[in-house]
């Protein structure tokens, strides 16, 4: 089932949560709601589940107004960030649920439910749980119990609200790929909330970016990362350094050095002003000596050799904190120490431009 | 040394305002044997007075434990304007004497008062009558099971009402299968005190009740009567049935305490292990 979200608009007293959101998912895809707590992004899902009235706009369901349709006749399923498993029943009656609340002549039979619950436990890997009570599950399992409960009453469009905020690293990378999987297999039109850049670049077909009540954003995980539509995007997936220079006569000046910058994806910059320039850690090379007027000066400040790239903080040669990320063998060649002076070189057709 | 000292004078204080005066009850209840007890017990006057203090709690107490779930529902789960008041409104039994309490029932529905006069008119008397004693009692016990439910629903939250929702429950759906069972022993602790306070109450229903024999008298006004009567006996055995639901009720209240503080103890642990 599509989803259509047409100038909706919700505030809470005088904060406005979502401010004027047009947004249109396909049938089947998997979309990722990101943005920072406070973003709008959970009463945006709130207000799709119908758990929140938006003060203007309309959802539309396959094309038809949802206003007028109560959250339990929406058909969508719902898993809270924490997950909210009834507590006093156990696993197999959590699931069952939804199917035991459906009007009596409407109803399967006790066997039936019984069916769908064990085919549903069997399909999150917890069959072996179905007596246990929530407060006796791991957070993972809970988890799997949650979208199975949502599961069983077949909603047409899956919403999940932080699905795995509350978990340990390691749990967290396991359920995301079974999660992708499980879209892969059910194709049900999905829209989760999250935070984490890492989570919603890997699951998601498309991603909305969401900032202070607006979309900065929508688009695949190559168009974010790499073609990001403004500071905002850029600065929020993914480590940046940030350098306050100015732009004269189309070119940039950071510090007293000038930076020639071919094919810079400078934003509507002018021919002169002041102007924030992003660059990723990893896009950023180091070189011991300066080459023309692509480099600019700067002095090792530490260095982080664990990980898979060699993590580096320098000092600019104005006071700017810079991190490079560069890799091993690059890092062996250059025999790099605390206090050495090298230059930076930007690969400038990575590096963006904004007028302030 | 310190610790023997707090002991000991604790456990004699209990010793002389606990033990020794329900000890004293039960002895001065049986001392002219057992016959003479169950016989003041099974008399006419004392078995009507029996009757009424159940009759009294088996109307009270359902309304107000009612009024507890749709006070504390409303309470946790909704904000609207006079909210504070409405909390401060539910205290007011716990701040006011008994006895003005129940002066407040005989000037509004007394014969002579407007309203009181319209119901007689009618052939309806409150005040010296039935009535009259379980609204004093209701007005007595209605804080109780709000009081006791509003923390619980609060600390339970609203997300598991709303995931049963999305479900496709219906509101009483929600209600009896989700909103119910996660307060229930809350619940069951509130009744347990309202149903005390309900066959316990003195002072507001001797003001409303009139004190006729056989009719409007409920087991602490018997007891006082006896009492004044110097049918000692009499008022002891009457008194040693109080005493036992008072035991009755601690033993209930102990039993659901630890039932219910497990469940606080439990989404506590929740909220930490979200918080990490």
């Amino acid at each position: 089932m599509s989803i259509e979200l047409r100038n909706i608009s919700k505030k809470f007293g005088d904060f406005v949560a979502v401010d004027n959101i047009n947004l249109h998912i396909e049938t089947g895809e998997l979309v990722a709601l990101l943005g920072l707590s406070g973003s709008g992004k959970t009463t945006l899902l709130r207000i799709i589940a119908g758990l929140e009235t938006p003060d203007t706009g309309e959802v539309l369901f396959h094309g038809a107004d949802a206003s007028d349709v109560s959250v339990r006749e929406r058909k969508v399923g719902f898993v809270f960030q924490h997950y909210a498993l009834f507590r006093h029943m156990t696993v197999f009656e959590n699931v069952a649920f939804g199917l035991r609340v459906i009007a009596r002549r409407a109803r399967p039979a006790e066997a039936a439910i019984a069916r769908r619950v064990h085919e549903l436990l069997k399909l999150v890997q917890l069959d072996f749980l179905a007596d246990r009570y929530p407060s006796q599950l791991s957070g993972g399992q809970r988890q799997r119990v949650a979208l199975a409960r949502t599961l069983a009453v077949e909603p047409k469009v899956l919403l999940l609200d932080e699905p795995f905020g509350a978990l340990d690293a390691k749990v967290r990378q396991e359920l995301r790929r079974w999660l992708r999987r499980l879209h892969d297999e059910i194709k049900i039109t999905s829209v989760f909330v999250t935070h984490d850049q890492e989570e919603a670049l890997e699951l998601a077909n498309r991603i909305v970016v969401m900032n202070q009540g607006r979309i900065e954003q929508i688009g695949s995980a190559e168009e974010v990362y790499h073609h990001p539509a403004n500071a905002f995007v850029y600065n929020f997936l993914g480590n940046v350094n940030l350098f306050h220079g100015r732009i004269e006569n189309g070119r940039v000046f950071l510090g007293d050095t000038a930076v020639e910058l071919e094919n810079t994806h400078a934003h509507a910059h002018p021919e002169t002003g002041k102007a924030i320039l992003y660059v990723r850690p990893h896009l950023l090379e180091i070189v011991m000596k300066p080459n023309g007027k692509q480099t600019f000066p700067a002095t090792v400040k530490s260095i982080n050799p664990a990980g898979p790239q060699v993590k580096i903080e320098l000092v600019a040669e104005w006071g700017d904190l810079v991190q490079v990320e560069i890799d091993h063998d690059r890092y062996r060649e250059l025999h790099l120490e605390p206090g050495a002076n090298v230059f930076l070189k930007p690969k400038e057709q990575k590096l963006f431009v904004y007028s302030i | 040394m310190v610790r023997v000292v707090l002991i000991t004078i604790t456990l004699m204080f209990l010793a002389l305002f606990l033990f020794i005066p329900v000890i004293a009850v039960f002895a001065e209840a049986l001392q002219k044997g057992i016959g003479a007890y169950f016989a003041a017990i099974a008399d006419p006057e004392a078995r009507a007075a029996i009757r009424l203090t159940l009759m009294t709690a088996a109307i009270a107490v359902p309304l107000n434990v009612t009024f507890g779930i749709a006070a504390s529902w409303a309470i946790a789960r909704f904000d609207f304007p006079g909210k504070q008041t409405l909390l401060t409104l539910i205290d007011i039994p716990f701040s006011v004497s008994p006895v003005i309490a129940g002066m407040l029932f005989v000037l509004l529905l007394g014969v002579r008062a407007p309203l009181g006069g319209f119901l007689a008119d009618h052939g309806i008397r409150v005040i010296f009558a039935e009535p009259g004693i379980v609204l004093a009692t209701i007005f007595v016990t209605f804080p109780l099971a709000a009081r006791e439910l509003i923390p619980i629903m609060q600390a339970v939250g609203s997300e598991e009402e709303e995931a049963a929702m999305v479900l496709g429950a219906g509101g009483w759906q929600m209600f009896f299968r989700v909103t119910i069972p996660n307060v229930k022993w809350g619940l069951l602790y509130g009744l347990v005190l309202c149903n005390a306070r309900a066959m316990g109450e003195f002072g507001a229903v001797s003001v409303v009740s009139g004190h006729i024999r056989g009719h409007t008298n409920t087991m602490p006004l018997y007891v006082e009567i006896l009492y004044n009567d110097y049918r000692f006996t009499a008022a002891f055995a009457v008194s040693s049935l109080l005493t036992m639901l008072a035991i009755a009720t601690l033993i209930a209240k102990r039993f659901l305490e630890r039932r219910v503080v497990p469940a606080k103890q439990e989404q506590d642990d929740l909220a930490i292990k979200v918080a990490a």
